[in-house]
């Protein structure tokens, strides 16, 4: 077996980021996409302190991660109003009836 | 929800308890083992972390974590429950089981911090994602009460391009990340960086640290602002 | 550093006349129009009269400690802190200070208990008393402040209170002006005070960092010091240290309190004597550039050459103000000032030099315009001044204790007389001429007597405290070693002897016309519509007979009033004051019983913690007893014969002598007695300069300035025209082509957005793995 080192996190954060990815791109749920969004976003976290332990040094690595998570926070509570308020408007949370505000 | 069906899986996919019990028993043991070996066989710690990080929990724990193949083991399992779980959370066609998948996403991502020296960001992780985040997400899906509506999980681009896209996506960057020759430091050092990280968001980060509280701020604010009904029938809020 | 003695309650001193004054300017009105007049005065004397006790119970406390260490201080709360300069609200009583304050407790209550009887007919009471009790305690911040500032707070406190004091009946221009007066030219002596303090401060290295000082060689001071740590970003005890160094156990840098200030130029190590006595400013030497102009500021509150204008003009006011103000304790802030940075002062034989002749310049000044002075008030006013200039003498020629020992007595003596010219001028119905008076001495014996004993005691026999006092000054001149050179003390010695036989002849001759020189003069009615002012005031006085008397005396005055001009007693209130006060002129002799006579000094003793501060750098010569002797004599004998000459002339009333005199030297007397002029000759250079300046700049700004700015705007509109142009074809054209095209832009790739997320996010995905792989590929 591999001594763990940075490639590891890489390649679960990669993995992590693929998920994430489908998970958005291909779900019509609002709740579905935001959680793929979660995903990418701990995705790029684990990235971040894995470069930050193996190759930067110091805590910046873990700022940028815990700054990401605060946006992650505000991100998902932004995001599950505008869904509760999209779902009491159209009954629903499918995102492709969403796509009216275009017009 | 469809009881039968839970039940059914909890039947044939759980253990008995006290199966569980006992592994939990035999790890523990394990790890003591462990332990004692280290302080039995008396070989000296790394240099250069000083005497009081030494005696820390969280040094003992990553200490006894870097014996070797244990460690190594332990993290690959941790990596597959991450990466399973991410995995659960992409496919489960209900979204109740993509919902509880994140949750063994996030505790793996917060073991990740653990093994990356990053004990303060592992604990972040657990209260801000699972406590906040993820009963947030709970939330939404039952209040939006169509949640067996088969329609609304189907694939809108097919799961067939969408998996695909997967596998181009899970490649490339994973062949990216284990290919290149990343300059690493010589031994990364496995210290709490706590302290350092509140010095950090005082002085250097004051400014992202101090809008990142007026993001929040506005966030609260437009949440709120959001979410509230307005009655289009009378124009009045309801 | 001597031990300190931290007390608690000094802060009541002050707060009881502030509470005083807010009640009675807050509710006096209501009060007075409820409950009548004797609410208001209870409160202002009620005030005054709890302050003295705690000014008399820390006295006590004071006397009880070892004299190095009477020093009492009392830290209110930090103002403010600026780099290593503090500042405290604290008040600190030295023997110097305490001293003040019992004189301006103590004089002031007997004052307001005075002015209940003076001003019983005054409608506005509350407000008189209100001002009183301001005056009060600012004149308390001024005296028992630790530092400069609170010093300056008070120092401009008394003069707003010595404005509204004087303008008190503000209805009469003149008064109004004569407080104008006062407030303007007092401006400019507080302006050299700020920029003596601020000049000082910056000797001393500025406030914020001890490098910054290097231009003044105090840095090579500081970093001589073990503990100098240069200075650097981040707050550290090290840094605190450099911006404060410690030498010879001494926080070396700028402060405004006099006590530091005091322990880092005397304490020997610290340095900072050798570097104040080496600054410079503008090639001036930094010291006595700080001195004259703290004198300057004095010369302005304590009315000395050239500033002294505004005081004869401030007898405007009520008598009791006149008394209290400017006679016995706001106009003699300078004197203090000067006896307390008697260490500064000693350090400049300049600045010492420059003190010690304008006070004797004033001395003599002030006393030959004296000479002539018809209105009993004027004649003491510029007695005032000439008594200041004895003051500033003493502090000036090194004799800092005699100085204020001349303070202390003339507050009483002068008080006296002040308070018995009120008492006159009330008998005689609101009369100020003396030609109009005379004959008063069966009238109003009490105000007689209590008089007589004030010029006995102003005039210089060794009875009363003035001899004492004024004696020791004109010794202590004559015996200076301190000045600029050594013939300059006998000679402001000989100037002030001059002076001192002026002083006892216009002040026998205000007794003698207005006690003696036959009947009383002021009934016949006739040559009462010549003095508009006087007669105005009359009538004010008449038109408030009808309000309601508690006094008796005020009953008989109504009456007097009535039936025709007989001259009369003072009330009670009025007259034990004047006794008080006379008592206190004599008892303060055996405060200052010179060494000749074998005694030793009370008060130079006392004061010795205090003014001993400059003894290291203040020498007088011995002459020995015999020639002191010898002076006391010739003080004495001058004295005589001023007296002698005054009652000759004046005594009978019938000597024709000052008549013919006027007739025939009318040219001289017309300079004096229109006071050489000064006041015109302001008018016509610093007034007239400054209306020149006014409409110059009038004319500027109407001229030049506005055809200036018409211009400007001609051109601004003339761009702006051209601009919209530019604007109109040019710009809207090219944003009108840029929006054009836009639109046709926008409606070809509009058909690219489907509004699909799902196909954005597949989109971005894409390019990001694209971006991704060709990194990797290059590098």
């Amino acid at each position: 077996m591999l001594a763990v080192g940075l490639p590891h996190f890489l390649v679960v954060g990669a993995l992590l980021f693929a998920f994430g990815a489908y998970c958005v791109t291909t779900r019509k749920n609002a709740v579905g996409i935001l959680m793929g969004v979660e995903l990418i976003l701990n995705a790029a976290n684990v990235n971040f302190v894995a470069f930050g332990h193996y190759a930067w040094g110091g805590i910046h690595g873990q700022a940028f991660a815990l700054f990401v998570i605060v946006l992650a926070a505000a991100e998902a509570a932004v995001g599950l109003a505008i869904i509760l308020t999209l779902y009491h408007h159209f009954k629903s949370i499918d995102v492709t009836r969403a796509e009216r505000l275009r017009d | 929800m469809r009881p039968a069906q839970v039940h059914d899986r909890r039947r044939r996919g759980a253990m008995p308890r006290w199966a569980s019990v006992a592994l939990m028993l035999l790890a523990a043991l394990a790890l003591a083992a462990l332990m004692l070996y280290r302080m039995l066989a008396g070989s000296a710690p790394p240099e250069g972390i000083p005497e009081a990080t030494r005696n820390g929990l969280v040094f003992q724990v990553g200490h006894v974590f870097a014996l070797g193949q244990l460690s190594d083991f332990l993290w690959y399992a941790l990596a597959a429950l991450t990466v399973g779980s991410a995995a659960g959370v992409a496919f489960s066609r209900n979204i109740i089981y993509s919902a509880f998948s994140l949750l063994g996403t996030f505790l793996g991502v917060a073991a990740m911090y653990v093994y990356l020296a990053a004990p303060f960001l592992a604990i972040t992780q657990v209260l801000i994602y699972i406590g906040g985040v993820l009963v947030l997400i709970l939330f939404a899906v039952m209040l939006t009460s169509h949640i067996r509506d088969v329609k609304i999980s189907n694939a809108s681009l097919g799961v067939g391009p969408g998996v695909v896209g997967l596998a181009a996506c899970a490649v490339l960057l994973g062949y990216v990340g284990a290919s290149t020759p990343w300059e690493a430091l010589g031994k990364p050092q496995m210290m709490d960086q706590a302290q350092a990280l509140g010095d950090g968001f005082l002085s250097t980060y004051l400014l992202p640290f101090e809008i990142a509280s007026v993001v929040l701020l506005a966030t609260l604010i437009g949440a709120v602002v959001i979410a509230r009904r307005d009655d289009p029938a009378t124009g009045k809020e309801g | 550093m001597p031990h300190t003695v931290e007390i608690l309650w000094a802060w009541l001193i002050p707060a009881f006349p502030a509470l005083g004054a807010f009640v009675n300017a807050a509710f006096g009105k209501r009060l007075q129009d409820r409950f009548g007049k004797a609410i208001v005065h209870a409160i202002a004397v009620g005030a005054m009269l709890a302050a003295t006790a705690v000014a008399w119970s820390y006295f006590a406390l004071l006397l009880g400690q070892p004299p190095e260490d009477r020093y009492l201080h009392d830290l209110v709360w930090h103002l403010f802190a600026a780099g290593s300069l503090r500042v405290d609200l604290a008040f600190a009583l030295d023997p110097l200070s305490m001293m003040m304050t019992l004189i301006v407790t103590n004089v002031a209550t007997l004052i307001h208990i005075f002015s209940i009887g003076y001003m019983a007919e005054e409608p506005a009471y509350w407000r008189f008393f209100s001002y009183l009790n301001l005056f009060v305690f600012s004149m308390l911040l001024l005296v028992m402040g630790s530092n400069f500032v609170l010093m300056f707070f008070g120092w401009e406190g008394v003069g707003l209170c010595s404005y509204l004091l004087i303008s008190f009946w503000y209805t009469d221009l003149d008064k109004a002006k004569a407080g104008m007066k006062a407030f303007v030219v007092n401006r400019f002596g507080d302006f050299a005070f700020v920029i003596g303090l601020f000049a000082l401060l910056w000797g001393l290295g500025g406030s914020w960092t001890t490098t910054k000082a290097g231009g003044l060689g105090l840095r090579d001071v500081y970093e001589a010091s073990p503990l100098y740590v240069p200075f650097h970003d981040g707050a550290t005890a090290a840094e605190a240290e450099a911006l404060t160094p410690m030498r010879s156990g001494v926080a070396v840098g700028p402060t405004v309190d006099f006590r530091e200030l005091r322990e880092e130029i005397l304490t020997p190590g610290t340095g900072v004597l050798q570097h104040l006595k080496g600054a410079t400013i503008f090639g001036f030497p930094l010291i006595a550039f700080v001195c004259i102009l703290f004198f300057a500021g004095a010369t302005g509150k304590s009315a000395q050459i050239p500033l002294y204008v505004w005081l004869p003009d401030a007898m405007a006011g009520p008598t009791p103000v006149s008394a209290l103000i400017h006679a016995a304790t706001m106009v003699t802030a300078g004197v203090y000032m000067v006896a307390r940075l008697n260490f500064l002062f000693a350090l400049s034989p300049a600045a010492m030099t420059v003190v010690a002749v304008i006070g004797t310049l004033t001395a003599i000044f002030a006393a030959s315009i004296g000479l002539f002075q018809v209105d009993i008030k004027k004649v003491l006013a510029y007695s005032t001044v000439s008594q200041l200039g004895y003051m500033f003498m003493g502090v000036g020629v090194g004799a800092y204790w005699a100085g204020c020992y001349h303070l202390l007595t003339h507050a009483f003596f002068k008080a006296c007389l002040f308070l018995g010219s009120g008492s006159v001028i009330l008998a005689c119905h609101h009369e100020q001429d003396m030609r109009k008076m005379g004959g008063l001495k069966d009238h109003t014996p009490i105000t007689r007597w209590t008089y007589a004993a004030a010029c006995v005691a102003i005039s210089g026999f060794p009875v009363m405290s003035g001899f004492f006092s004024k004696d020791e000054i004109l010794w202590k001149t004559f015996t200076t070693q301190n000045l600029s050179a050594p013939w300059i003390g006998p000679v402001l010695w000989f100037v002030g002897l001059v002076a001192a036989g002026g002083t006892s002849f216009y002040m026998w001759r205000s007794y003698y016309l207005t006690f003696w020189s036959g009947e009383y003069r002021g009934a016949s009615h006739d040559d009462h519509g010549a003095h508009a002012v006087a007669a105005a005031h009359d009538d004010h006085a008449a038109a408030a007979h009808g309000a309601d008397d508690a006094h008796g005396g005020h009953a008989a005055h109504g009456d007097a009033h009535g039936h025709g001009h007989t001259p009369h007693e003072s009330p009670a209130v009025m007259t034990y004051v004047l006794i008080v006060l006379a008592a206190g002129a004599f008892f303060a002799s055996f405060l200052g019983l010179p060494k000749a006579w074998g005694f030793d000094p009370v008060l130079e003793r006392f004061l010795e913690p205090v003014t001993g501060a400059s003894a290291a750098f203040v020498h007088f010569a011995e002459p020995g007893k015999a020639l002191e002797f010898v002076f006391m004599l010739i003080s004495v004998g001058v004295a005589t014969v001023g007296w002698l000459f005054a009652a000759w002339l004046y005594r009978s009333g019938e000597n024709p002598a000052p008549a013919l005199w006027l007739a025939r030297y009318a040219g001289i007397h017309r300079v004096v007695f229109n006071k050489y002029y000064v006041d015109e000759i302001y008018a016509a250079t610093v007034v007239r300069a400054g209306m020149v300046i006014k409409d110059l700049a009038y004319w500027f700004d109407q001229n030049v300035i506005d055809r200036a700015v018409n211009f400007a705007a001609w051109i601004v509109r003339f761009v702006a025209n051209v601009d919209g142009a530019i604007d109109k074809y040019l710009v809207d054209g090219l944003v009108n082509l840029v929006a054009e095209l836009t639109l046709a832009f926008g409606r070809g790739f509009r058909k690219l957005q489907t509004g699909r997320l799902e196909n954005y996010l597949v989109g971005a995905l894409a390019g990001a793995l694209v971006f991704v792989a060709v990194n990797y590929l290059i590098h």
